[in-house]
């Protein structure tokens, strides 16, 4: 992949971890307050995914698979809100 | 969590010099809205995987799942799909995923689709939902393309073609004979022209390579359109 996607390329791999599509959730950027839906945020990688924020380049969320674990961290991420009920895909 | 599905490619089909349709029909596909996409998953023998997202260009219940891919010939997967893959063959597919970018008749908004090659997947699902609904709000598509041989999806948009659904294409590297706008990219002017205004607050829905996804969506901004109203989804390239 020569160039960054979207946070839509998220429900997939979002959809191992939680019963809900994350990519509707809206997160705040810890850095510049930006609230957004996930699926508005860049990403970037194929095998390991950076999320960064639409507005100022922080890095909000990785993602890293490997054969037995999906690892996220949420180093830039001050807040997500989900909405209840919402299904799965 | 969306399990690994198997699904058996039924048809495929040439839709342009460098593009093709798949039809994979999936026991235990939910069906899905317009607009959704699937995650494909390829296994080499040596267990190595790759896994992609793939627009669907089809709507609704049933097994069938169309998809539309063009080739990006440095590409893993994409020269598998587009030139190797034969009715009767097995694909592992996860979806229907993501409920961002989506359409449903429930949405009464214009609705305008601007499309960058085959960023016309998810929303020639949206103009067949539109059309198989009976909804009466108007819809509009701004199809970018090289050329007329690389329209993807050309026969089915010029029969959907009525005064709820206006077509214009942009051609960026040959136009046909007599073609009134001379080959360019997307301009804000030629959005502006052939694109539904902002007096009349249309949900937007773009797509296509992400430089592309970027210039149109700047473009929308800057003529007015709440960044709100306008959703994109990029799927990289060039």
């Amino acid at each position: 992949m020569s160039s960054h996607v979207d946070g839509n390329a998220l429900a997939g791999p979002l959809s191992e971890v939680f019963h809900t599509d994350m990519t509707t959730a809206v997160c705040c950027c810890d850095g510049c307050g930006e609230t957004t839906t996930l699926a508005s945020e860049m990403v970037y990688g194929a095998h390991g995914l950076v999320v960064r924020c639409r507005s100022c380049d922080d890095v909000l969320i990785t993602i890293v698979e490997t054969p037995e674990r999906v690892v996220l961290s949420f180093p830039g991420v001050s807040s997500v809100s989900v909405e209840r009920g919402a299904p799965s895909a | 969590m969306t399990d690994w599905l198997v699904g058996t490619v039924t048809d495929v089909r040439t839709e342009t010099p460098t593009g093709r349709s798949l039809t994979i029909t999936v026991d235990g596909w939910p069906g899905n809205l317009a607009g959704q996409h699937l995650d494909l998953r390829l296994t080499a023998p040596d267990g190595y995987q790759a896994v992609r997202s793939y627009s669907i260009a089809s709507v609704g219940d049933g097994p069938a799942v169309q998809l539309a891919v063009d080739k990006i010939t440095t590409g893993e997967v994409s020269p598998y799909l587009v030139d190797d893959v034969l009715p009767g063959d097995q694909l592992e597919v996860r979806g229907p995923l993501g409920r961002w970018f989506v359409w449903t008749p429930e949405d009464t908004r214009p609705i305008q689709l601007i499309a960058g090659g085959s960023g016309i997947v998810p929303l020639i699902a949206m103009a067949r939902a539109h059309a198989a609904s009976g909804s009466i709000v108007p819809f509009r598509l701004l199809y970018s393309v090289r050329s007329p041989q690389d329209r993807f999806f050309a026969d089915e948009i010029a029969a959907l073609e009525s005064d709820l659904f206006r077509v214009d294409y942009v051609y960026t590297r040959s136009a046909p004979e007599g073609w009134a706008t001379p080959p360019g990219r997307v301009t804000p002017e030629r959005i502006s022209a052939a694109t539904i205004p902002v007096s009349e607050t249309p949900g937007v829905f773009v797509c296509g390579p992400t430089g592309f996804v970027e210039t149109v969506a700047r473009a929308l901004v800057d003529l007015g359109h709440e960044p709100q109203s306008v959703k994109t989804e990029r799927f990289g390239g060039s």
